[in-house]
């Protein structure tokens, strides 16, 4: 029990320094914040504000009042419940698509390091492949081709197209960890290619896998969004993507008192995308605390 | 989303023209020049059988038109439009970047390094609404509606004066939206290149050597640190040119990503197969000449080419 608490101490200990580190950046601090309050809003706020479905008629496009802080659309319904509403699609496809991605490249970078020959050679020009071929493009066409009808299957395939380049780093940095002396102690302990892998090895890498993680996470937001602009992914459910399809769509673009309905979605997003890269270099720091003295 | 736009062609012969269901199928091969029957690999094979021969096959929707027609017409808008935008914002970026690393820590430091890192996480697609919104509508500087397409109706292609204007009007806003959205990675990645680049021991020697501030400037510290930035060069190529079909639906700018979009919607499947293919051979050309400059700019890449 003793060791248990002082376990938690320590654990708690260690929070309160990377608190600290954090804070060093404050534009890295400021993203943190914002990304925090992103995931509130959009994963509690649903519960709090009810989504407004009602049509008005009289109301169509209202400026920004108490009653409506962000205004109504085109149908007289409230934007920021549309906005509080929206956000659990994006950020949902964005997570799966990071992890899957991140799971792929670390398994097959790391493993293609260990086994390499013929499987590694394999692998690698597999990823180079990928990352020469521009994502957008094929994403668009391969929704002509593919039903693209839930979140996960998006998510599946935009993983798909994202791992080729953590792959390359995590296996340069495999190549180069298997020659130091603890692996090589693991390795005649006979302690089996997985353990290795994933408690020796992965631990010594984490920095990198948790910030191309979140980097991945943005890619995925650009372009699952993306597709839903262009209308290429059913638009069966409610999110920033879709209030931005419509607004192009049906023309509110075009239309002077609309502006507020447009520019929610889109502040949103750019938002959630400037927290994700802006909390990276507060990781980065705190990582690696030599970098921030430098610049 | 999925259809097969043969069928929906057969399906209309048949309720339009009163056709045997044979009698449409075979319209309908010989039109396209599709055997239905073969297996999809067959087929497959016949595709690249006449990719070959530089054959990408007929559109469904414009019957008739070659697709090597359509990408001919469509494809160097894109090419243009791309380009010009590439080359302002990385001499601009080169520019901004090395100008704030020399500043560090000033005022114009903070304002140029946290515009550039909003800018460069903001999806291009965005931006180019929010361009569209404000430039457009909101504040009315430019009539948005008359800039649809590459080209207005009637102006020829030409070295003329009305022609050249002409086309830098209707490529504006799509080359506005692509630098806003690429100046800040590269504002950024050269500060800090120039920043790593200032600390070297040879830049001291030339310090200390008093040589001219200027010289130092350009042949010591900004040679060495643009070098890093042409990988980056093949990258943004690829993410640009791919990005253009989300720019240029936005804009109805006639180019290869425009184009790529309408196949899409339209099930025109021989345009889309081909766009895209042109769209990789694009950016795999891009990489190779960005790899090619790159060794031709850094003699330490070349060792490894056994000269």
């Amino acid at each position: 029990m003793d060791k248990k608490v002082r376990k938690y101490k320590l654990y708690l200990g260690s929070l309160r320094d990377t608190f600290k580190l954090l804070k060093k950046n404050k534009v890295g601090f400021a993203g943190f914040i914002v990304l925090i309050f992103i995931i509130l809003i959009s994963f509690i706020g649903p519960y709090i504000v009810p989504f407004d479905t009602t049509s008005r008629l009289d109301k169509i496009y209202v400026k920004p009042s108490w009653e409506h802080p962000l205004g109504t659309d085109s149908q007289g319904r409230d934007v920021l419940s549309q906005i509080v509403h929206g956000g659990r699609d994006v950020l949902i496809v964005a997570f799966l698509t990071g992890l899957l991605s991140t799971f792929i490249a670390v398994s097959l970078g790391s493993l293609s390091a260990f086994i390499g020959g013929r499987f590694d050679s394999l692998v690698t020009s597999l990823a180079d492949i990928v990352l020469t071929i521009p994502h957008f493009p094929l994403l668009s066409v391969l929704a002509a081709f593919i039903k693209l009808k839930s979140s996960f299957m998006i998510a599946f395939i935009l993983a798909l197209l994202s791992w080729p380049g953590l792959l390359r780093a995590v296996r340069a940095q495999v190549l180069s960890l298997k020659e130091r002396d603890f692996i090589e102690a693991a390795r005649a302990l006979d302690l089996g290619i997985f353990h290795i892998v994933f408690s020796e090895i992965l631990p010594n890498m984490m920095n990198y896998i948790v910030i191309s993680f979140i980097l991945s996470m943005t890619s995925a937001v650009y372009a699952q969004v993306g597709l839903i602009l262009l209308g290429l992914v059913p638009l069966a459910s409610h999110n920033w993507g879709v209030m931005i399809n419509f607004a192009w769509t049906r023309g509110a673009i075009f239309y002077k008192n609309s502006v507020f309905y447009i520019l929610s979605p889109i502040i949103a997003i750019s938002l959630f995308q400037w927290s994700l890269v802006s909390f990276t270099r507060s990781l980065e720091e705190i990582f690696n605390p030599r970098l921030g003295q430098g610049v | 989303m999925p259809s097969n736009p043969i069928q929906i062609y057969i399906n209309q012969m048949i309720s339009q023209y009163g056709m045997t269901y044979k009698e449409a199928e075979a319209l309908a091969a010989s039109l396209f020049s599709i055997d239905l029957k073969k297996p999809l690999l067959l087929q497959y094979f016949e595709f690249l059988k006449n990719l070959l021969r530089g054959d990408l096959g007929i559109s469904f929707l414009s019957r008739g038109t070659k697709v090597t027609t359509i990408i001919k017409e469509f494809l160097p808008w894109t090419l243009f439009s791309v380009g010009v935008s590439l080359l302002i914002s990385f001499t601009l970026g080169v520019i901004l970047g090395m100008f704030i690393a020399y500043r560090r820590g000033s005022l114009i430091d903070v304002i140029v390094t946290s515009i550039a890192s909003i800018l460069s996480s903001i999806p291009n697609y965005l931006i180019g609404i929010m361009i569209l919104v404000f430039v457009g509508v909101q504040w009315r500087l430019i009539p948005i509606e008359t800039m649809r397409g590459s080209l207005s109706p009637g102006v020829k292609p030409g070295f003329t004066w009305t022609f050249i204007k002409d086309v830098f009007f209707h490529a504006s806003m799509p080359i506005l939206t692509y630098v806003m959205s690429t100046i800040g990675s590269w504002i950024l990645t050269m500060k800090s290149s120039t920043l790593s680049t200032l600390g070297e021991d040879y830049v001291m020697v030339a310090k200390a050597r008093g040589l001219k501030e200027s010289r130092i400037t350009f042949s010591y510290v900004g040679r060495n640190a643009i070098l890093p930035l042409f990988t980056s060069l093949t990258i943004s190529l690829g993410f640009i040119v791919g990005g253009s079909v989300l720019i240029e639906s936005i804009f109805v700018y006639k180019g290869i990503g425009w184009i790529l979009w309408s196949s899409i919607n339209s099930r025109d499947y021989p345009v889309m197969q081909g766009v895209f293919l042109i769209i990789t051979i694009s950016v795999i050309m891009a990489n190779f000449l960005a790899d090619l400059l790159y060794s031709r700019l850094d003699p330490r890449i070349r060792i490894s080419g056994g000269e």
